[in-house]
């Protein structure tokens, strides 16, 4: 009887390491995959002030980084994805010229969200707007919608993708605010690699911050405000 | 009756028809699947202009679906005798057209494999959700419809099927309106008008195919058309070809009145190349002036003349829809209003569009799906025909 029980305890000690075993790898990986356990919050708005004056006719680093970050050919044919660009401007009344990068604007109204059909099209508590690349259809409804021609469709098969960057052919990508280095505690690829220092990033809801700061004492301004959208990007000098 | 070769005659031209609506509908999926294999890049549609011409079929055809529907509204719920014969045609072909229009619609999606996630993921805010609900709505309920219709023991119900379906296509196609009316940042849409605008065109578009396919079966059939019934049908016509002209007029000239919006409207009427082709040549000269012609001028009473005037009606739809959807995009954005703009990503630029072959084929495709659906509905109910015959001695044969 006591041989008996003595070999049932030892049939379950070898059973639960052996399950342990078995288990513990798979939560470890679990974990490692969805990296930050606590979700983003709506006390964070990310947000950028880019400061025109400071932004280089010609120069076109921002963009350069973010195609590298991000795996995008670089390529400026009308089917090539670009989820960032240099405008250059000029006054018509007055002649005066400046350029600016131009990109999703991550309005705390995004009008892609609003017309996108599976709620692909969505906006994170933090303020950056993202497409869910398991739920666009590829309808480019949101493209239509977008008042500042942010978003691309990708037109071709993909290949060699950043592993931190899904992408998709047959679904509508753009700017994510380069929301995986962001979730690391990084700035976005363009704003650490502008050499004027044009774009600042920050979290506007925060008053101690150095962009809310800066962004109460110059004057910005949000393209075509008039919609009401209240963007995430700031600019000076417009 | 028939004499034996004609019948032997309709029966191979029956399946000559089926033919030709498979062929189309096969090239159709061809089409689609290299778009699947090679990506949107095998069209001509780019990141500026990102509906093309196989929304220009779809839209055409989904509008006329619901049209369609217009005769037999007209019938059940307003109680026209002349009109309640044709209501079982009217509901086959809105079916029809709806099955094409969607047909193209889904498999230009960039991931048509993924139709089930529109189905189950709804975002209430979408109006393109929304009309996932009405499209299958309206399937549903002409279906019932029809069957009110065509079964005689639901004739009680043949007048709340057809309120049903009077409620849902006037929602249906303020749906399809709204598709465009929502997009507050584009110059060519953000109208409240476009919804009404869409809703009349749909009536003229959907008699326009009614009465091409009425034609058809009455010459398949080798019967003539009732000189007075024809006259009250096409007359309908040349009032709804009127209704779209003026509500089109409306829009464009309540746009010239804006100053912000003058140079899309020089640019779509004027100088912006195939547009206003299309626009002044397509729809008001073709499309609407001649077909008004063809149909109030008094020497041309003859059946020939309203056929050629609703298949006018039908290309001039096209140009409108085109000049619509692609001259709408391809005019430049105003997101910096006042400045000269230039970019690697066609800012400021006039956006270029060339529909190539897949694409057509995809649009033809709807085409025959519809061609087949009621090439096969005609033949195989046969009270699809409008029940009105006229006596046994005005058959041909």
């Amino acid at each position: 009887m006591n041989d008996t029980n003595q070999q049932r305890r030892q049939f379950l000690k070898t059973s639960v390491g052996a399950a342990a075993v078995t288990i513990a790898p798979g939560v470890l990986l679990f974990d490692m995959a969805h990296g930050k356990s606590e979700p983003v919050s709506s006390k964070v708005r990310w947000g950028m002030l880019i400061d025109t004056a400071k932004c280089a006719d010609g120069c076109n680093d921002c963009v350069n980084a973010c195609n590298k970050e991000n795996g995008l050919s670089g390529g400026l044919s009308p089917t090539d994805s670009q989820w960032m660009r240099k405008v250059e401007l000029k006054e018509i009344s007055t002649g005066r010229t400046l350029a600016l990068p131009m990109m999703c604007q991550h309005c705390e109204e995004p009008p892609c969200v609003d017309v996108c059909p599976t709620g692909a099209s969505f906006k994170r508590a933090d303020g950056i707007v993202l497409v869910d690349k398991h739920l666009c259809i590829g309808c480019r409804y949101c493209m239509m919608a977008c008042p500042y021609k942010a978003r691309s469709f990708v037109h071709e098969p993909l290949h060699d993708q950043k592993p931190d960057v899904p992408r998709g052919r047959g679904t509508v990508e753009s700017c994510t605010m380069c929301v995986h280095r962001v979730d690391k505690g990084q700035q976005p690829a363009c704003a650490e690699a502008c050499p004027n220092k044009s774009i600042m990033f920050g979290n506007l809801n925060d008053p101690d911050s150095d962009i809310a700061k800066k962004i109460r004492t110059v004057a910005s301004s949000q393209i075509r405000a008039d919609l009401g959208l209240n963007t995430g990007i700031h600019y000076q000098g417009i | 009756m028939p004499t034996y070769s004609h019948r032997r005659f309709q029966i191979r031209t029956f399946y000559a028809l089926v033919a030709i609506g498979g062929l189309f509908t096969l090239m159709g999926l061809y089409a689609s699947h290299m778009m699947e294999v090679h990506g949107h890049i095998i069209t001509g549609m780019n990141n500026q202009i990102v509906w093309g011409i196989p929304h220009v079929f779809a839209i055409l055809m989904i509008v006329a679906a619901s049209g369609v529907l217009n005769i037999a509204s007209i019938g059940s719920v307003f109680g026209k005798a002349v009109y309640k014969g044709r209501a079982p045609l009217a509901g086959m072909l809105s079916i029809a057209m709806l099955a094409g229009g969607l047909f193209v619609l889904m498999l230009d999606l960039g991931r048509p494999d993924r139709i089930i996630v529109a189905a189950t993921n709804f975002n209430p805010t979408s109006v393109f959700a929304w009309n996932i609900l009405l499209y299958s709505g309206l399937f549903t309920l002409v279906a019932l419809y029809m069957w009110t219709l065509l079964e005689r023991r639901m004739y009680n119900w043949v007048k709340p099927a057809g309120l049903a379906v009077f409620t849902w296509r006037i929602i249906l196609t303020t749906g399809t309106g709204l598709i465009f009316a929502f997009l507050v940042a584009r110059q060519a849409y953000d109208s409240a008008i476009l919804p009404p605008m869409f809703l009349v065109m749909s009536f003229a578009w959907g008699l326009a195919v009614f009465h091409v396919v009425q034609s058809a079966m009455y010459s398949w059939n080798g019967l003539t058309q009732d000189r007075v019934i024809l006259k009250r049908m096409k007359n309908l016509l040349g009032i709804f070809v009127l209704g779209s002209l003026y509500l089109v007029a409306v829009y464009h000239l309540t746009n010239l009145y804006f100053a912000k919006q003058t140079a899309f409207e020089h640019f779509i009427l004027a100088d912006g190349g195939i547009y206003p082709w299309l626009f002044w040549a397509g729809y008001v000269v073709l499309g609407s002036l001649l077909p008004l012609l063809l149909i109030y001028h008094p020497d041309l009473g003859q059946p020939r003349f309203a056929v050629m005037a609703s298949l006018l009606v039908i290309l001039g739809s096209f140009a409108l829809l085109y000049v619509f959807i692609i001259g709408g995009q391809a005019f430049p954005l105003s997101i910096f209003p006042g400045y000269e703009v230039t970019s690697s990503f066609g800012d400021g630029q006039i956006a270029s569009y060339h529909p190539s072959l897949p694409e057509l084929l995809l649009g033809f495709g709807g085409v025959g799906i519809a061609f087949l659906i009621t090439t096969v509905g005609v033949r195989v109910i046969g009270s699809l025909l409008p029940q009105d015959l006229p006596d046994q001695h005005q058959r041909h044969d």
